[in-house]
């Protein structure tokens, strides 16, 4: 009896390793493509490139950075497709919230204590299971700015280090701290407010 | 002294990078009479916890 081809086994080992990282590219791909039928594609196209063999690496997080590459290509092709068949829209930004706006404002007082104090959360890992609490969640990171929004979900969702945000956003290392620490004061508040502190919780 | 805004900033870079050693004592004296800032720090956790099991799809 002859065991697995080599090739085969191996083939079979770097799937499952890639499928540990399709949720995090799908994650990337959804903020950089707002349609996820194209955002699938994109990290689908991304995985089929890195199931060609002759790929090997030292360590998940350098697999993670090789495929966020690749998927980058990706997801430029598409807006190249995007742009042949579209005539030249104009970018309408205008109602987006200015992210300048200083959430701290609304939340510490002059002194720099908090106007509402941060409210006890009861049972959060009970809301963790309940479908509503998603929906709230996706509504609370739907109503940050824009620019914290992709900062927060690059750094928790897709678990990019500050640096690689910076480049990847093209901001400057005190503005990513800021958009993080805006994005979690804002994520917290609404939180706060749409369920722990509202009967939903109950 | 420090208030409750700037430990509430750095309790949020201590998500992303050590804080130094000086940074770390600022926090602890500010727990010992700040309440709120301990809560403010577990539920920053809650919110990394609560992102890495977010699913876009759902």
């Amino acid at each position: 009896m002859r065991g697995l081809p080599v090739g085969l086994s191996n083939q079979t080992m770097v799937k499952n390793q890639l499928n540990n990282h399709r949720e995090m590219l799908l994650r990337y791909a959804l903020l950089q493509v707002r349609n996820e039928a194209a955002a699938e594609d994109a990290v689908q196209e991304t995985l089929l490139v890195a199931l060609q063999p002759n790929e090997s690496f030292r360590n998940e997080s350098a697999l993670r950075t090789w495929l966020i590459g690749i998927l980058k290509h990706k997801i430029a092709d598409h807006y190249r497709a995007v742009e042949k068949q579209l005539s030249i829209e104009d970018h309408c930004d205008s109602d987006e919230k200015d992210p300048n706006e200083a959430i701290e404002q609304l939340i510490f007082n002059d002194k720099g204590h908090w106007i509402g104090t941060p409210g006890e959360w009861k049972q959060p890992d009970h809301a963790l299971e309940q479908n509503e609490f998603w929906v709230i969640f996706d509504l609370c990171q739907k109503n940050l700015p824009e620019q914290h929004a992709r900062a927060f979900m690059l750094r928790e969702m897709v678990g990019l280090e500050t640096e690689d945000i910076c480049q990847d956003m093209n901001i400057s290392h005190s503005a990513c701290r800021v958009y993080l620490h805006r994005a979690r004061l804002g994520l917290r508040e609404c939180l706060e407010q749409r369920w722990f502190n509202s009967k939903r919780a109950l | 002294m420090k208030t409750c805004k700037d430990i509430s900033e750095l309790l949020s870079e201590s998500m992303d990078r050590r804080l130094t050693w000086g940074e770390r004592w600022a926090v602890r004296m500010h727990f010992f009479m700040c309440h709120s800032c301990q809560r403010f720090q577990q539920q920053i956790d809650f919110l990394r916890k609560t992102a890495g099991r977010y699913n876009p799809k759902d």
